[in-house]
């Protein structure tokens, strides 16, 4: 019975392994996104303050104009983890770094006295700003395709911060005999099937989908504070690093907890099994 | 053990008061020194993980609903607000949606322990009915609460799986316009699924207390799977407290370990990303699927070509369980002494994880790419429907032709006279009370 029980768990295996690679190969299938190396991915990584800085602002000069980060908050930029987290801060509403950045965007408001509409300067309990005053208005703005929201967009995804480090400097000119509608661009990282649009071989299905983004990256777009050349490789994983903070800001928090409750747990066990052994020690089971 | 007779003296004249009035603490101590067979083993443990895992769930799940929105516009925001900006609200959104799955982990090894050991037949019957019953609830509360995120799969699930109901034949479409509270899913949906999810769990508990009752009355079954004689009592068992509670706690933390890398580590990987997708009701995922728990469910429901009959099918899959003492014509317990009985249960098992597995799957996907097929009636032969059907067959022969006949035909070996017995001469120590052929069948 064991040989056959494992010649079934082979046959599952291989099934499983087959039909895994299987899709890839046909066409429905995105390309594998590559690794960003990203520390933070680890069971104990931390994320890199700096890269965090400038994946912000990548987002702030690039991304922002078209996406909305609707569940972030100004303040959440100074928590500890946080791209601008000041240990001499009082508190992230008190930083210095997280005033100024929300002191730069303007935010809708009311007059306090007259009631009328007024813009203000943003302050630390602030949301991102939206850019768009409704989702109509980014859809039409954007060829009917509304810039998705990117709060969680990391949690979002399979392998979300290397989808969108790949998806990001994935760009390229599409294969020949592809089919690509205006206003599309082909991304092989993207979801998608490409086989209603493939003149090509049909054993040969390019990988990835159509995807509204322009490769909006260039070489130099951004200047970083910190001199790190602003490559389309390096500005996209640095906003993909930052992305996936803003989408588990309080992850770095949730990993060091974890490891103190496992050795608590890991304590308890050993006691508990001490105990267990003294108290059968005389019975016979 | 049944009738076990209460050994509790009250010392104090608080507890001599109190007992005659409301016996709660002789309730408690009569509990903790239940007689238990000693020979437990650690697949027994899981009654009590999964008492608390009920607790986790119910603690965590009242501090999320002081913070959780139900309103289509603010529910999803509302549980990332949770996470993001209330004290420990991550920990205690993640303890609340892994400890579903872990809830369903516990539930499984549990329930396929009571198979093993026979632990359904008498006088156990409603043991195990009122387990059932506990599972099925367990589903419902499972389901209702994954909607409230209201993600991508939140949203689509719920359409799936309401739509089933709108497939019964006359009350159908009431039902499900009463259930939705509307003609789609919408804020009336989401209000009444939250109202419920409340509930279920405390029903839940009620049917565990009396799950507890019919235990404590008809007593615990044990890997033997023989009935303890009156005399042979003080031998062969032990005080539930200390020898099990220790036991249990040691396990249960073993279990807190595995749930806790989880929570702290990999807190999604059980989940689907498409669920921390805002819920769109225009745009249809490319694949919905349920979460892995319900899989097996999901795949027995798409088997059959005929909505109606695929609804059928999947409560006919777990009402067969309710039905099972009465299914299984064996007079012996435990299949450790079964030893037909035994491959069929393994193949079972696997049977049952490769259910999960095409309930994961697109149904007209090859299973074995590249293998040449042809079409049976409605499907390629070489593809995740046939394999389903397949897999689904035997899931319901399993119970309703398997163990009927096998349990007629089939010669158990040597049944030890006491618990005691093989413990004493090493585990294949058969000196036999029934007489039998030690030979195999099948």
């Amino acid at each position: 019975m064991t040989h056959f029980l494992r010649r079934l768990a082979v046959a599952v295996v291989t099934i499983a392994a087959l039909s895994s690679s299987e899709a890839l190969a046909a066409g429905g299938g995105a390309k594998h996104p590559r690794s960003g190396g990203f520390a933070f991915e680890s069971p104990l990584g931390t994320y890199d303050q700096a890269q965090l800085q400038r994946g912000y602002k990548v987002y702030r000069e690039v991304c922002s104009v078209c996406h909305s980060m609707d569940l972030l908050s100004f303040r959440t930029l100074g928590e500890r983890g946080g791209p601008f987290y000041d240990p001499s801060a009082s508190s992230p509403a008190d930083n210095r770094f997280v005033r100024t950045i929300a002191a730069e965007s303007q935010i809708a408001d009311i007059d306090t006295e007259t009631g009328e509409p007024i813009m203000r300067p943003g302050i630390a309990a602030d949301r991102f700003p939206n850019p768009w005053p409704n989702r109509t208005a980014g859809a039409a703005a954007n060829g009917g395709a509304y810039p998705p929201d990117l709060s969680v967009m990391a949690k979002a995804r399979k392998d979300g911060p290397n989808y969108i480090y790949s998806l990001l400097s994935g760009y390229g000119d599409p294969p020949v005999g592809l089919r690509v509608g205006a206003g599309q661009y082909y991304n092989p990282y993207m979801a998608g099937d490409m086989t209603p649009f493939w003149d090509g071989d049909p054993e040969h299905v390019p990988p990835g989908g159509f995807i509204a983004m322009p490769p909006i990256l260039m070489d130099g777009l951004v200047t970083y504070d910190d001199g790190t050349v602003a490559s389309v490789d390096q500005m996209s994983k640095d906003v993909a690093a930052f992305i996936s903070w803003a989408s588990d800001p309080r992850a770095t928090e949730r990993k060091q907890t974890g490891m103190g409750v496992l050795a608590f747990l890991a304590v308890f066990a050993g006691l508990t099994y001490a105990s267990y052994r003294r108290i059968w020690k005389n019975v016979a089971h | 053990m049944s009738g076990h007779e209460s050994t509790y003296v009250p010392k104090t004249g608080v507890e001599k008061w109190l007992d005659t009035r409301l016996p709660i603490v002789r309730f408690g101590a009569d509990y903790l020194s239940l007689p238990t067979p000693k020979n437990l083993n650690y697949w027994y443990t899981f009654g009590a993980i999964l008492s608390i895992c009920l607790v986790v769930q119910i603690v965590t799940g009242i501090f999320l609903a002081m913070h959780y929105q139900p309103n289509t516009e603010m529910a999803f925001a509302s549980v990332e607000r949770i996470m993001r900006d209330v004290n420990g609200g991550w920990l205690i959104r993640y303890v609340h949606s892994n400890g579903a799955s872990m809830f369903f982990i516990a539930v499984y090894i549990h329930m396929l322990r009571g198979l093993y050991y026979g632990s359904y037949k008498a006088p156990r019957e409603m043991i195990w009915i009122l387990g059932c019953v506990i599972f099925f609830l367990m589903i419902a509360t499972a389901f209702l609460g994954y909607v409230l995120p209201w993600g991508q799969m939140s949203y689509w699930g719920a359409e799936v799986i309401t739509n089933l109901i709108g497939a019964i034949p006359l009350i159908g479409e009431p039902v499900l316009i009463w259930l939705r509270g509307g003609p789609a899913i919408d804020n009336a949906t989401l209000n009444r699924f939250f109202s419920l999810h409340y509930l279920l769990p405390f029903v839940i508990f009620g049917v565990v207390v009396l799950h507890l009752w019919a235990l404590h009355t008809a007593g615990q079954n044990n890997p033997v799977g023989i009935l303890i004689p009156k005399e042979r009592e003080k031998k062969d068992t032990v005080p539930f407290h200390p020898y099990y509670t220790v036991k249990d706690g040691f396990a249960l933390i073993l279990f807190l370990m595995m749930f806790s890398v989880f929570v702290f580590f990999v807190p999604n990987a059980l989940g689907h990303a498409d669920n921390y997708i805002q819920a769109n009701p225009l745009q249809t995922p490319a694949h919905i699927v349920p979460e892995w728990y319900l899989l097996p469910f999901y795949a027995i429901l798409r088997a059959i070509p005929d909505k109606f009959g695929g609804v059928v099918a999947m409560f006919a899959s777990i009402g067969v369980l309710f039905v099972l003492p009465w299914l299984d014509t064996s007079k012996v317990r435990s299949m450790r002494y079964r030893p037909t009985a035994k491959i069929f249960y393994a193949i079972f098992v696997v049977n049952a994880f490769i259910l999960g597995w095409c309930g994961a799957m697109l149904p007209d996907a090859p299973v074995v790419p590249g293998m040449p097929s042809f079409t049976l009636f409605d499907g390629q032969l070489n593809s995740y429907l046939w394999l389903t059907r397949l897999t689904t067959l035997y899931y319901f022969a399993f119970f309703v032709v398997i163990l009927p006949f096998v349990g007629l035909k089939e010669i158990p070996l040597k049944i030890p006279l006491s618990i005691s017995e093989p413990v004493l001469k090493g585990p294949d120590a058969m000196s036999g009370a029934v007489p039998a052929s030690p030979e195999k069948k099948g």
